[in-house]
């Protein structure tokens, strides 16, 4: 399939009188990533979380493979091909990273079936261990997610996410809390997770960001001010302005 | 979305970190040892009343616990689930004439029933507004028994009606022999137990776990929340209802008790006594405080106030409970982490 993934139109989020998010449109492709940058308040978690489904728009259109969301229930959202992760890490602290992993699979397969047994539905088990293997847990399976470093709850959340099987993958703030070396290990990550699926995500480390992404959103006060690669996000004067100056150059947390 | 779950997590049962299937043989043959377990208790107790108790407010627990322990509602309200399953069961015997084992039906489908309507309204509300939303829907029910004392004697409780044989044909046997009694009311037990074991080791009770653990990421992962929590919800019902039935015949009345708001604060004592979000915690918990009371209550009037004063020491010191704790060093002695 060619086609754009995701098409954004005029999309606004009202809350009362507040507008946290006012006419963005933007049209993403298949296989690259997409980072969203902005200064605090910018509207990059009310643009996740319409994206995502935790809020519904209330202006504007968000069509998926051509399919409009407007009446789609979040719980849906993972089925048709919509996946994210928390800038909270959010897993299931006391099932193990293995049980995460072939619970979230399950919302594929088995939802409300009270009589088979849960660790014989048929290719859960070994897929779960394919999906831990892929996010580099293979040795952590047995260990419950609440005793697992800061570092591999985030690739273990990754892993949950992905185990919708997501065309497209939201993740808010991936390497939030990381050390540099962890850092290394999840952009690596995020370029082999890139050549099957659109990625966006929300990031801070400006360094990163420039390195990584192919294409760059900027929202400043709930507008999308910028929209282009990351040397001419770089080159745009209203970006500099209003937030690349701000805390003088890229060091900005 | 953070308050919310904050108060959520303020009223999240402590239930031990390692999954329940992680656990080895233990855990794999859960419900035939529990049975074994109780099948010895009448000869383990002073008297054979006190060990019906045991089962019958366990099997209470032990539903509860499939809500509170597994999918992380803590609701007060269901001692609406445990009387409507006593009151149905007394008065289709008493008033319909029907085959015991006709009315206990009715009286689970009943208190599921119940659990379908109560559950619809509770359902979205969460952390201690659920736990309002119960029990005052709770009350509702417990006054609404109250007023139709034609149908349910009121105050007095109902009577007039006694089952003195159990079964089908010539398969009935005689239920007035208290360890007899006690064995046909475990049959009822031990079948419950069996597919509550079988309920959580499904795929719907991976589901209802994880919702425990974080509704957000549930939602996320594609479950529908509210659904699963609902039927959660009349599945916990149904049990506690089967043990309000249990009650109704064991006791031949039904004091308006059984619907009390300290009914459902059964519940939960005995939940987290024994060990919330275990298998046969709740059958602990329902053993310690149900001993507990007996033993009390033969000193002095006020033997509430020690239990809850046992009740308060336990959810400071020991959360996970008696069977928790004592599940936790099993573990810990297997070498795990």
């Amino acid at each position: 399939m060619t086609g754009p993934v995701l098409q954004v139109e005029n999309l606004g989020r009202r809350f009362g009188a507040f507008s946290a998010l006012e006419g963005i449109s933007a049209t993403l492709g298949r296989q690259r990533i997409t980072a969203v940058i902005g200064p605090n308040g910018a509207g990059k978690s009310t643009f996740f979380n319409l994206l995502s489904g935790a809020l519904k728009p209330t202006s504007g259109s968000l069509r998926f493979g051509g399919r409009d969301l407007a009446r789609v229930p979040q719980a849906r959202f993972a089925h048709l091909g919509i996946a994210r992760s928390y800038q909270i890490t959010t897993v299931f602290p006391r099932l193990t990273a293995h049980e995460n992993v072939r619970t979230a699979l399950q919302a594929r397969a088995s939802r409300y079936d009270f009589w088979s047994r849960r660790d014989r539905l048929a290719g859960l088990e070994d897929r779960a261990d394919a999906l831990l293997d892929s996010v580099g847990l293979a040795g952590r399976r047995g260990r419950p997610a609440a005793a697992l470093a800061h570092g591999e709850q985030r690739a273990l959340e990754i892993a949950i996410a992905l185990a919708a099987d997501p065309k497209l993958l939201l993740l808010d703030e991936p390497t939030a809390g990381m050390g540099p070396e962890e850092t290394k290990d999840m952009v690596a990550l995020l370029h082999r997770l890139a050549e099957a699926r659109a990625i966006l995500l929300v990031e801070h480390k400006m360094k990163m960001i420039l390195g990584l992404s192919e294409r760059i959103l900027v929202l400043h006060h709930g507008r999308l001010i910028a929209d282009g690669s990351p040397a001419e996000i770089q080159a745009d004067r209203e970006v500099r302005r209003v937030y690349l100056g701000q805390s003088g150059g890229y060091g900005h947390a | 979305m953070q308050p919310l779950d904050q108060t959520v997590l303020a009223t999240a049962p402590p239930v031990p970190r390692r999954s329940p299937l992680a656990g080895g043989a233990l855990s794999r043959w859960r419900a035939p040892l529990s049975i074994l377990a109780l099948l010895a208790l009448p000869f383990l107790l002073p008297s054979q009343a006190l060990a019906v108790n045991v089962l019958i407010y366990g099997l209470y627990a032990v539903g509860y616990n499939l809500l509170y322990g597994y999918t992380g509602l803590l609701s007060f309200g269901h001692a609406a689930f445990f009387g409507t399953g006593a009151y149905v069961t007394g008065i289709a015997i008493g008033a319909y004439g029907l085959h015991p084992l006709a009315a206990m039906g009715l009286a689970v489908a009943a208190a599921g029933a119940l659990a379908l309507a109560l559950g619809a309204v509770s359902i979205r509300s969460r952390g201690i507004y659920f736990a309002m939303v119960t029990l005052a829907l709770a009350q509702l029910v417990y006054y609404a028994a109250l007023q139709a004392s034609a149908w349910t004697g009121g105050e007095n409780g109902l009577r007039g009606f006694t089952v003195a044989r159990i079964g089908l044909g010539r398969l009935a046997v005689d239920i007035l022999n208290p360890l007899t009694k006690y064995f046909v009311v475990l049959a009822f037990v031990g079948a419950a137990l069996a597919m509550i074991s079988r309920i959580l080791a499904s795929p719907f009770g991976a589901v209802i776990e994880a919702i425990r653990e974080s509704e957000t990421r549930a939602r996320a992962c594609g479950f529908d929340v509210e659904r699963t929590k609902l039927l959660a919800f009349v599945l916990s019902g149904l049990f506690c209802g089967l043990a309000g039935a249990l009650f109704a015949i064991h006791l031949s009345i039904v004091p308006l008790d059984s619907l009390a708001y300290h009914t459902s604060g059964m519940a939960v004592v005995m939940t987290l006594v024994g060990g919330a979000g275990t298998f046969f915690g709740p059958f602990v918990g329902a053993l310690a405080v149900l001993v507990l009371e007996d033993a009390l209550s033969l000193w002095t009037p006020h033997w509430q106030l020690a239990l809850g004063t046992v009740f308060i020491l336990f959810v400071l010191f020991l959360p996970r409970g008696l069977w928790g704790t004592a599940l936790a060093r099993i573990g810990a002695m297997r070498g795990r982490p």
